[in-house]
């Protein structure tokens, strides 16, 4: 016996250590809990990744525009409605209206972490007798680059803009007949058109943006589409990726804009999302709380069990808080120990399913995500669920009259 | 008539004025157990408590250990009325000046001889020590135990059980032993040796036993008997 070891802590350890096998299937059953939870979570938490990854290759997480164009009534002079019909006004392409104070009052706000003006329009490229309509991308890279990653997704070449280079998808360069180096002919609906070498072709793994997505540099996007020193977008990244909406409401408050957030933009999905994660919350509650009854149960049966031991130690001088406490060092210890071979079994788990589980070209399925932080929060709660649970059968366990105790 | 001066009566470690102990109270089916019970327990005083069953003993013992508390009465121990105390007070008091020898053992299953006898030390201190060791290995020494010592109580007959249920009880230096019948559950060589520890360590220790016992063989061998019947003394 340690002498520095408290007297409940004592107890409380050999009275689980006493009823070995009971001791052993409430910690199976809390190791089977705590498991499923730190798989499932890690799971989820994965393909959600994956999933927001995919979505957001492409797009910012917010993306703000000129606002509308909206036709007004004309009104005569005596305020009555010269012309009753009021036909939706054509959307021309337009900048934002004093575009580089919105984005670096956008980009001094709290959660963002970058914000790059860009210039979008369609042109035609041609090479050869072969051209297809596409999506020009005018960007600065040094502040574009960072938001969607193109160098991540570049197959050949590199990501860099001069004003004569133009970087395009994979199956636009083959459907065009073009190799990394060569010269296309872009072509704006103005008229205007400039003769551009390819510096590097990407595979974003959707096929629709590889046959239609192209970048140059911002410059050479504004002279071809006639529109020297304007910007049509101005893309932003934030930190905290479900903070969107709210960001691109104080954005859109605040600023001549329309923001659009990838959550508004994307609504199926997030709410798929959402429902992913609602469904994992009631998941973890429900296994949580039949842990929790699970340990309960146990200790129940233990108060009953050692209703004698109570008296004794009662009649001893073991005071009614000294009872309270073994009884809830024997939850806690339950709750962190099951908790602790169910982390180790989970991880372990769906480090196994990972590398099973594949995709059709052999890649990850999802990132593989323990965090340190999910482990020590599902230890706390765990412990925190034993003691919790340990409640009622310790308060139980002090309310015993000695007497009736002893004489059982 | 000249006077004389007469040594001062010590203070008794138990002083019981007017217990009485009712069940069911304010019900239809209250009941009274003691009638009023005024006793006197001394330091070295080895007293045989005897009456039939249902005449109110344990209720008595029971109160006399602060484990129940009298409907109306004092209890004072060792100078103290318990009166005023409350439950963690009680405790306190019980476990300083109060030990408990049952008719079994009731000796912790989960620890060994040894880790039995130190409990209420380690209880009163939150934690063991070398000390507290050394004293648990003398009391099993000096009944005769020092070799069952890291045994669990299931490994030991059932007078070496009940004499570490004796050890555990003297094991604070409690001033008052109150023992249930102790060598009820004993065969008759047993039971003997057992009366004879306590009668032994009474003369060594000056601790006062008090002895419920229906064996009238033993009681003789007490200092007194205390006959109760009907929930009250009976004179001698």
């Amino acid at each position: 016996m340690n002498n520095a070891v408290p007297f409940e802590w004592i107890a409380a350890v050999r009275f689980l250590r006493e009823g070995r096998l009971q001791t052993a299937f409430i910690i199976l059953g809390i190791t089977i809990g705590v498991a499923v939870i730190v798989f499932m979570s890690a799971l989820l938490s994965g393909l959600q990744v994956n999933f927001l990854d995919r979505v957001l290759t492409s797009s910012a997480q917010i993306q703000l525009l000129p606002l509308d164009q909206v036709a007004r009534p004309l009104f005569a002079s005596d305020a009555a409605i010269e012309d009753a019909t009021v036909q939706r006004p054509t959307q021309r392409i337009v900048s934002i209206n004093q575009w580089q104070k919105v984005r670096d009052r956008v980009a001094q706000m709290p959660g963002v972490l970058n914000a790059a003006p860009t210039m979008l329009g369609s042109a035609l490229i041609t090479r050869g007798d072969a051209s297809r309509a596409v999506r020009v991308s005018g960007v600065e890279p040094d502040s574009y680059f960072p938001i969607i990653r193109i160098p991540d997704f570049l197959t050949e070449g590199k990501a860099t803009l001069a004003n004569d280079e133009i970087i395009l998808g994979t199956d636009l360069a083959t459907n065009l007949g073009a190799s990394l180096g060569d010269t296309v002919n872009v072509r704006a609906a103005s008229g205007n058109a400039v003769i551009l070498r390819i510096t590097g072709l990407f595979d974003l793994g959707n096929k629709a943006a590889n046959e239609s997505v192209s970048y140059v540099a911002l410059r050479t996007a504004q002279s071809l589409l006639g529109q020297a020193g304007a910007v049509t977008t101005i893309e932003v990244k934030i930190a905290d990726v479900y903070a969107a909406e709210r960001l691109a409401q104080q954005i859109a408050a605040a600023n001549p804009v329309k923001a659009e957030s990838w959550i508004a933009t994307n609504a199926q999905f997030f709410t798929a999302i959402r429902a992913q994660q609602s469904s994992n919350t009631l998941i973890r509650a429900f296994v949580g709380l039949s842990v929790a009854f699970g340990i309960a149960a146990v200790l129940v049966v233990s108060v009953i069990q050692r209703s004698k031991d109570i008296g004794i130690l009662r009649a001893m001088g073991t005071t009614r808080g000294q009872i309270l406490r073994i009884f809830l060092i024997q939850g806690g210890l339950l709750g962190l120990a099951g908790a602790i071979i169910g982390c180790l079994v989970g991880a372990g788990g769906l480090v196994w399913y990972h590398s099973l589980i594949r995709q059709a070209d052999g890649s990850e399925l999802f990132p593989l995500l323990l965090e340190r932080q999910m482990f020590i929060v599902t230890l706390g709660l765990a412990t925190l669920t034993g003691l919790l649970s340990a409640t009622a059968p310790a308060l139980r366990a002090t309310k015993l009259d000695p007497v009736d105790a002893i004489r059982g | 008539m000249p006077s004389v001066d007469r040594p001062a009566e010590p203070t008794p470690i138990v002083h019981l004025e007017g217990i009485r102990r009712s069940y069911n109270i304010g019900l239809p089916s209250e009941i009274e157990i003691l009638h009023g019970i005024d006793l006197d327990l001394h330091r070295g005083e080895f007293l045989a408590l005897m009456g039939a069953s249902g005449s109110g003993k344990s209720t008595l013992l029971n109160i006399i250990g602060l484990l129940d508390r009298p409907t109306a009465g004092h209890v004072v121990i060792n100078g103290i009325d318990t009166a005023s105390l409350d439950d963690a007070a009680i405790t306190r008091l019980r476990g300083h000046a109060i030990g408990f020898v049952f008719q079994e053992h009731h000796l912790i299953s989960a620890f060994t001889a040894l880790e039995n006898v130190m409990m209420p030390m380690i209880v009163d201190r939150n934690g063991g020590s070398d000390a507290i060791r050394e004293r648990a290995l003398g009391l099993l020494e000096k009944l005769g135990l020092a070799h069952v010592g890291e045994n669990m109580s299931s490994n030991m007959s059932g007078g070496e059980q009940q004499r570490v249920a004796i050890a555990r009880a003297l094991a604070m230096q409690a001033s008052l032993i109150l023992a249930d019948e102790p060598t009820g559950n004993l065969d008759s060589q047993s039971a003997d040796n057992v009366f004879d520890f306590m009668r032994q360590l009474n003369r060594d220790e000056g601790t006062c036993f008090l002895i419920v016992t229906h064996n009238l063989e033993l009681a003789q061998k007490c200092d007194r008997i205390i006959t109760m019947a009907d929930g009250a003394l009976v004179p001698a």
